[in-house]
């Protein structure tokens, strides 16, 4: 990460080791000195936040580990005996179990962040782009962390979303044996999902990692979009910002604590307190929270795609779900390139940001639709058609919206620095 | 080999050692690949027998099988007869009853019991149980109706019910496998 002079330490054993292996040298570079947009808001913790939960999270999933039995017969019991015999072993699941909502919670704020005040744009492609992966890469571990307490939910939702690679043409089936390690989900499935569950967060880790680092070649974005133009438009990361994270991070934290020790299983299912069953699925499957949203494009496409008035069908309704659930994280992967308005920030573009706080009405909408059974209605109105019109909008937001304004909207005119926009903000409020 | 365009034996020799070494890193990726297909004892558990003696008329029950359940339905007149008079043309999935049963064994209808849509367990084993409209099995994860031949009528499965491998070793013992 680090280049350039190395600083002086006072301690000899610090200078001793600076000068064979920097690491002081690139910790004082990165997070002591390192200059940041002095005009951060308090969207800006949501990363530092992020960070701490994948810690938080590596740290009881260990001692989690040390007394779970990735075996169908004592998978469950060995998780009951986790949170009534092992000492603290509740503080621990509970931690781990909620620890994964909030870290949610963290990288979808920060997911949006980065939308509102453009910071996917040039030259953050690639950042934004470790950012995406690093989200898929918790999909797939929450998954997969979610499965091993071997409740009903566990094997239910592990049935209907490793079912979803069948609907990949010819080799559809023989992924899902593959997947499967047998012809249904059963101990083989269990043992290798524990395998890559324990495996995953580091490979988030090290995404992480890269991350941070193209984040520290181009420097942050800030709530303005410009770049800073000089010393007056940055503050040196500690103790500015050090203060900043661990206040926001506090805050946080008080939150994640009230649900951890007095609503615990506020955020789960019920149904995953019964031991998983091959025999019985319950009436409503539903995943956790933070994929409500995708589950509902998975199953707004309800139709096949094919030529109208014949039996010729290109894709399957299974299949078009499949691919609109993949495709909606994907739009993620493109949005640098859909988006070439050449002003980053929101707050300079009336329309982007119209558009966009209805794109995140309608996200959480679709998060409502997904939690619902399929046949609901709200107000009358059958939620399968809200589904449909959601995903469209979803869609329509990425493909067709963004490439519309940035051949339309003009955008306000931009401060000429960060100095002058903080300026400006003290004088508004100095009137009152 | 070509010398000219700035072709040369070098250009050749990467090539080929390239590809060979790609080759032999596939090779090499295969054996922890195939680790994760059935090993041989879950494949050596693939086959049931069921003895169906005392299924009466009307009743189902329902069997494992590969880690699966398998539907056994015992199926009354009016049932086949129901199976019977769809018109096949109207199907998503077009298959004749006869298609589903064993020669002279109309009674008897052996079915994966999972939904093709996305692998849950649909209802209507017990006569208890929902059936759907077409007073087969009905799926409620995602709503889709089976009729009492196990063909998808309705609802988001692309698919019939299916079929596993069986036979009857007499008149009252299936094979399944």
């Amino acid at each position: 990460m680090g280049s350039g002079e190395r600083a002086e330490f006072k301690n000899p054993v610090v200078s001793w080791i600076d000068e064979r292996l920097p690491v002081f040298s690139m910790m004082q570079q990165e997070y002591g000195v390192f200059p940041t947009p002095r005009n951060f808001n308090y969207f800006w913790n949501f990363g530092a936040i992020a960070m701490f939960m994948l810690v938080a999270m590596i740290a009881t999933g260990i001692f989690l580990a040390m007394n779970y039995t990735p075996h169908v017969d004592m998978a469950f019991d060995s998780v009951e005996r986790i949170d009534r015999d092992v000492n603290w072993g509740w503080m621990l699941r509970d931690i781990h179990m909620n620890g994964a909502s909030f870290f949610f919670i963290a990288v979808y704020v920060h997911i949006f962040r980065g939308m509102y005040y453009g910071s996917y744009k040039k030259p953050r492609e690639l950042l934004w782009i470790l950012g995406v992966v690093i989200f898929l890469l918790m999909m797939a571990t929450a998954f997969m962390g979610y499965v091993l307490p071997w409740g009903q939910m566990s094997y239910w939702g592990a049935t209907v979303i490793t079912n979803l690679f069948s609907a990949i043409p010819l080799v559809g089936d023989s992924i899902v044996t593959l997947l499967w390690g047998g012809f249904s989900i059963d101990n083989p499935t269990l043992n290798r999902f524990y395998a890559l569950h324990y495996l995953m967060p580091f490979v988030i880790f090290a995404v992480v990692f890269l991350h941070v680092w193209a984040l520290h070649i181009c420097g942050s974005n800030n709530p303005t979009g410009i770049e800073p133009k000089g010393k007056q438009d940055t503050l040196p990361f500690h103790p500015y910002y050090t203060m900043k994270d661990t206040f926001g991070l506090l805050v946080f934290l008080v939150v994640f604590c009230v649900f951890v020790f007095y609503a615990p299983d506020y955020l789960g299912h019920p149904d995953n307190y019964k031991e998983a069953n091959p025999l019985v699925t319950p009436p409503h499957i539903v995943p956790e929270w933070y994929f409500l949203p995708f589950y509902a494009i998975l199953r707004a496409i309800t139709f096949d795609v094919g030529i109208p008035g014949t039996e010729i069908v290109f894709i399957s309704a299974k299949l078009g779900g499949v691919i609109s659930m993949f495709g909606s994280i994907g739009l993620l992967l493109i949005l640098p390139w859909l988006d070439t308005h050449p002003i980053r920030s929101a707050r300079y573009r009336p329309k982007f940001r119209f558009f966009l706080i209805v794109f995140l009405v309608v996200f959480v909408m679709l998060g409502y639709i997904g939690s619902q059974p399929a046949d609901a209605t709200l107000f009358g109105a059958p939620l399968t058609l809200l589904g449909i019109l959601s995903t469209t909008y979803y869609y329509g937001f990425f493909l067709v919206i963004i490439p519309w304004l940035n051949n339309t909207e003009k955008g306000k005119d931009l401060p000429k620095s960060i100095h002058d926009a903080v300026l400006e903000d003290a004088r508004e409020a100095a009137k009152g | 080999m070509g010398h000219g365009a700035g072709e040369t034996r070098r250009d050749f020799l990467q090539l080929t050692a390239g590809s060979f070494g790609a080759v032999g890193a596939g090779i090499a990726l295969w054996p922890f690949v195939h680790s994760m297909n059935p090993a041989k004892d879950t494949l050596a558990l693939s086959t049931t027998e069921v003895d169906i003696s005392p299924i009466r008329k009307g009743q189902s029950i329902t069997v494992m099988w590969r880690g699966k359940p398998v539907f056994i339905r015992h199926r009354t007149e009016a049932e086949i007869e129901e199976a019977n008079a769809v018109s096949i043309a109207d199907l998503p999935d077009k298959q004749d009853d006869a298609e589903r049963v064993k020669k002279d064994k109309d009674q008897w209808l052996v079915l994966v019991g999972i939904c093709t849509h996305l692998g849950c367990v649909p209802t209507g084993q017990k006569q208890t149980e929902t059936r759907g409209e077409f007073n087969g099995w009905f799926c409620p994860c995602h709503g889709s109706h089976y009729d009492t031949s196990g063909r998808i009528r309705k609802g988001p499965a692309p698919k019939n019910l299916a079929l596993p491998p069986y036979e009857f070793l007499s008149d009252t013992l299936i094979k399944i496998g």
